[in-house]
């Protein structure tokens, strides 16, 4: 099996927040954390607003793990990235490596204690008996363990978050692109930075 | 060969030697130690009894890491409208 992805359709994200209640609501997540959440740029300006669902990318070759200085993480078979709580230390390492601001820290007392790092777990629970009271206490649901794909993604109404298998929702996406035309131009270099045939963006503009 | 130009011999095939020492190939990705995990083993969720949730369509074999791929495969594959509408 190739790894365990998400990958948000930016022509398709309504901004609904469907996948951020759908996680929240499965994992039963405490308040102040949040696993995943919408991002939208240029908000209400009309045709250039683009919103993408965000949570922890399950990366190949993970920040987080190469920074933690208790050695808390690791990679299922499946390439999901996880982490033992009862090892974490709440030193928050992992929130500075990460580029997307997956893991979240729960407040655990006054004066901003944190607690264990919390992140998405792509619904594969963590290092405890599968499906048992431990696990879901500490890492929520694991829908892997029953044959299911993450909440998130399975509830998004518009099928603009799709979850599992890179390479098959990679040929999704890849087909539905083709068949409206457009979208991938969304993500890339060329969006980043503009195309070589495109004129520089006039001094002053929004990004 | 005069000295000199022996000299000058060795020097250039110093400066060339020295030059193309540059071009070797080096890892451009930073490869950091891969620190051991220091936690509890997590279990994979083939193991698990497919019959162990209530709510739930795929179905595999106990212990079987293809059948419940080829589960979650065909789960995955549901996501795409353009073969479930036709």
């Amino acid at each position: 099996m190739a790894r365990m992805k998400f990958l948000c359709d930016a022509e398709r994200c309504i901004e609904c927040n469907g996948c951020v209640t759908a996680c929240k609501n499965e994992n039963e997540v405490p308040w102040g954390v949040n696993r995943r959440r919408v991002v939208t740029i240029n908000d209400g300006v009309v045709g250039a607003e683009k919103s993408i669902s965000v949570a922890c990318m399950h990366c190949s070759d993970a920040p987080c793990m190469a920074v933690c200085p208790v050695d808390c993480f690791y990679r299922t078979d499946e390439g999901v990235v996880l982490h033992d709580k009862d090892l974490c230390i709440g030193c928050g390492y992992c929130f500075y490596a990460c580029p997307f601001g997956a893991p979240q820290f729960p407040q655990a007392g006054a004066f901003g204690l944190r607690g264990k790092m919390d992140k998405c777990t792509f619904c594969a629970g963590g290092p405890e008996k599968d499906l048992s009271k431990e696990e879901f206490a500490k890492y929520g649901s694991n829908r892997l363990a029953q044959g299911k794909l993450p909440a998130c993604a399975e509830m998004c109404s518009t099928k603009a978050l799709l979850g599992g298998d890179g390479d098959v929702i990679a040929d999704i996406y890849r087909q539905r692109v083709l068949k409206r035309g457009k979208g991938s131009e969304v993500w890339g270099w060329g969006t980043a930075y503009g195309k070589p045939e495109q004129k520089a963006a006039p001094a002053g503009a929004k990004s | 060969m005069s000295p000199a130009s022996r000299f000058i011999l060795a020097a250039a095939a110093l400066a060339v030697a020295t030059g193309l020492s540059a071009c070797g190939e080096r890892e451009q990705v930073i490869v950091y130690k891969q620190g051991k995990y220091q936690g509890k083993p997590d279990t994979k969720p083939w193991e698990n009894d497919p019959n162990a949730s209530l709510y739930t369509t795929s179905k595999w074999n106990k212990g079987d890491q293809t059948s419940w791929e080829a589960a979650v495969k065909t789960r995955n594959l549901s996501q795409n409208e353009y073969n479930r509408v036709q």
